[in-house]
């Protein structure tokens, strides 16, 4: 038999890989077709490997139209064709990559436990069962992790919060409301390696003391929920959840829940609200969740790569993942390189790398090949930057700096024919549609925001993102004024008529 | 014909749920296509809050609707990444040609926006009956109505 990879993730999906698959399999009863995650590069999705004695080469973008091409050049044994990409490992985007929390996507069937535990699958889990609470926190504390999903809150402080909490009942929440235009690491994650996210809330629950996860899982990802409902249930009947994990008598179990299309319940006092069947207000802090969160009680709220990142800081120490980034960025971060880009995908990278190196070398220009104009970096609460920025060093505190955000690590390049007032004006009414409307600097702030814009009035303007700055609630309201704060001193030009 | 039994059905699997309304709301639109109003009390008794509890959650989030869709529902996505490939001009090209405004159903039709499919690298990216589209021009899209694929 010869092994044939075909992703299944939602964008090879929506570049048709289910029918490339099945006009694959078609071709010989000596083919095996294996539907794997993905690597992430995303601009040669469908990415089809076929396992060889060297290892797995790489064809790409494979459409149903070039698999009979495919297979006339000998693809099966590795044959030479246009779309050859030589061996999958040897590829530059990919290689030039350091890949500790996506290690496993691309390379193994997501739902395959057997190919997660060959593949140094739940090491993490097995090494925490031996560790008091506060051992495993204090390896996540020595990781130096800090929050994927936006705000960089040291991770290992949140768990020791919670875990010195005194409560009957505590809860890990993993926020998959990954509702960041120009972000789908999360996706990917739980798409191409669900079990490691499995793995990683289970080692937050038994450092915490909690015995129940629930994953906020954003509607607009259907086949996540999928792949992660059953995920659980395999887990579940491999006991590596339920009532005795791995035989230890240690409890955890996970629920997925779905949100319904709200941007603010990203924000995680609003998860909380929307997780407890309510409408997505956010809350007040204090109570910080970490005291009174779900229900109540004591919470952890971790981004869904920051408890993927979990397992690995187990496996192999916390000083070995602080081996990776620059001053108070420890390890890893995914990139999402997207927009108007020739290669866009997902680029795992220590930090310190500079914005250059993202848009120019791995994503290669322009998609249109016109200039390069803009590239907004951290989703819509995120600064866009110009030309000029490109020398700058992706770390969180090099980027406040500089008034940016890091976020969640979405990039998305503009290119000359953006028009950057159009681009603030979006910012205020993105925020007038998702505002959750408790605060009044968020929910009147930005319709009057627009209102300026359209009427020109920037010293108005520029009174009213400070007060949106300072006044608001949440970083909803919060941070709405960066991206149109960049664009007016960036691009006055765009701004006059 | 429908006693809305189906309704009762649904409330009493998530009523002990915690948290369970949002869920069980889902589970009322995958029925009925939408929350039908007279679900409203069915749900408020189940769960224990009052009708305007319910109907509050209801209106606060995008996904839930409160009126049969169109036959066809189209998703167009309005974000940052889909807007730097064209989104704006497609959107237009949408509404021209489905003669409706985001927002708005006939009875062939339900257009909608969307924020963010997590499909940015392939932008623009248009949903069509629950299937995503990436790099939708305004000619594809017409191409897609064309060939039936709605």
């Amino acid at each position: 038999m010869i092994n044939v990879y075909v992703p299944r993730d939602t964008a090879s999906i929506s570049m048709g890989a289910d029918d490339v698959a099945a006009c694959i399999s078609a071709l010989s009863t000596e083919i095996n077709v294996i539907r794997n995650g993905t690597w992430g590069m995303t601009y040669l999705e469908p990415l089809v490997e076929v396992e060889t004695n060297n290892g797995r080469v790489a064809y790409g973008p494979v459409s149903v139209a070039d698999v009979s091409s495919l297979y006339a050049a000998g693809f099966l044994n590795g044959g030479d064709h246009l779309l050859f990409q030589g061996l999958t490992s040897e590829i530059d985007y990919l290689k030039k990559q350091e890949r500790l929390t996506f290690a496993r996507c691309g390379l193994i069937d997501p739902l395959s436990i057997n190919d997660y535990k060959e593949n140094d699958g739940f090491k993490g889990l097995e090494k925490a069962l031996k560790l008091s609470s506060k051992e495993i926190v204090d390896e996540i504390i020595t990781s130096g992790l800090r929050g994927r999903g936006g705000a960089a809150f040291p991770t290992g402080i949140k768990w020791n919060t919670v875990m010195e909490a005194e409560a009957e009942q505590k809860y890990i929440c993993c926020n998959a409301d990954e509702g960041d235009s120009g972000t789908f690491s999360d996706r990917i994650l739980m798409e191409s390696d669900p079990f490691c996210l499995i793995e990683g809330m289970t080692i937050a629950g038994l450092a915490v003391g909690a015995t129940m996860g629930y994953i906020y899982l954003r509607s607009e990802y259907p086949l996540c929920k999928s792949i992660l409902k059953k995920a659980i249930a395999i887990a579940n009947i491999n006991n590596y959840l339920g009532k005795n994990i791995c035989g230890s008598g240690k409890y955890f179990d996970i629920e997925v829940r779905l949100g319904a299309g709200s941007y603010v319940c990203g924000e995680e006092t609003a998860m909380l609200e929307s997780l407890e069947g309510k409408r997505g207000m956010v809350r007040a802090k204090p109570p910080l969740p970490a005291h009174i969160g779900l229900f109540g009680k004591p919470t952890v709220i971790n981004n869904v790569l920051s408890l993927a990142s979990v397992p690995i800081i187990l496996d192999k120490g916390g000083d070995h993942y602080a081996n990776y980034g620059i001053g108070r960025s420890r390890g890893t971060i995914a990139f999402q390189i997207t927009g108007n880009i020739k290669r866009g995908g997902l680029v795992e990278k220590a930090f310190g790398v500079n914005l250059g190196t993202l848009v120019n070398d791995f994503g290669g220009g322009t998609w249109s090949g016109k200039e390069l104009k803009a590239i907004q970096v951290g989703g819509p609460l995120g600064a866009y930057l110009s030309r000029d920025d490109l020398e700058l060093l992706l770390d969180y505190e090099a980027f406040s700096e500089v008034g940016a955000v890091l976020g969640h690590g979405g990039i998305v390049i503009f290119d000359e024919t953006a028009n950057m007032k159009d681009q603030a004006k979006f910012a205020f009414d993105f925020c007038a549609i998702e505002s959750c409307g408790k605060c009044t600097p968020c929910r009147i702030g930005s319709t009057r925001g627009t209102e300026l814009i359209e009427n020109q009035d920037y010293e108005l303007l520029e009174e009213l993102c400070d007060l949106m700055d300072t006044s608001s609630l949440c970083a909803m309201g919060g941070m709405t004024p960066i991206p149109v704060k960049s664009a007016l001193n960036k691009w006055p030009d765009d701004f006059k008529d | 014909m429908d006693d809305f039994l189906q309704a009762t059905n649904i409330v009493h699997r998530f009523k002990k749920m915690p948290g369970g309304l949002l869920e069980c709301l889902h589970a009322i639109q995958d029925f009925y296509g939408y929350v039908p109003k007279e679900t409203i009390n069915i749900m408020a008794n189940g769960f224990n809050i009052s009708r305007a509890e319910v109907h509050g959650v209801i209106s606060y989030y995008h996904d839930f609707k409160t009126l049969p869709l169109g036959r066809n529902v189209v998703r167009v996505c309005q974000a940052e990444a889909c807007q730097s490939m064209g989104s704006r001009e497609l959107t237009s090209r949408i509404v021209d040609l489905l003669e409706l405004d985001l927002g708005e159903t006939n009875e062939e039709y339900t257009l909608d926006a969307a924020y963010c499919f997590g499909n940015c690298a392939l932008s623009p990216n248009v949903e069509i009956n629950g299937k995503l589209h990436p790099r939708v021009s305004p000619d594809k899209f017409e191409k897609l109505i064309k060939a039936g694929a709605l």
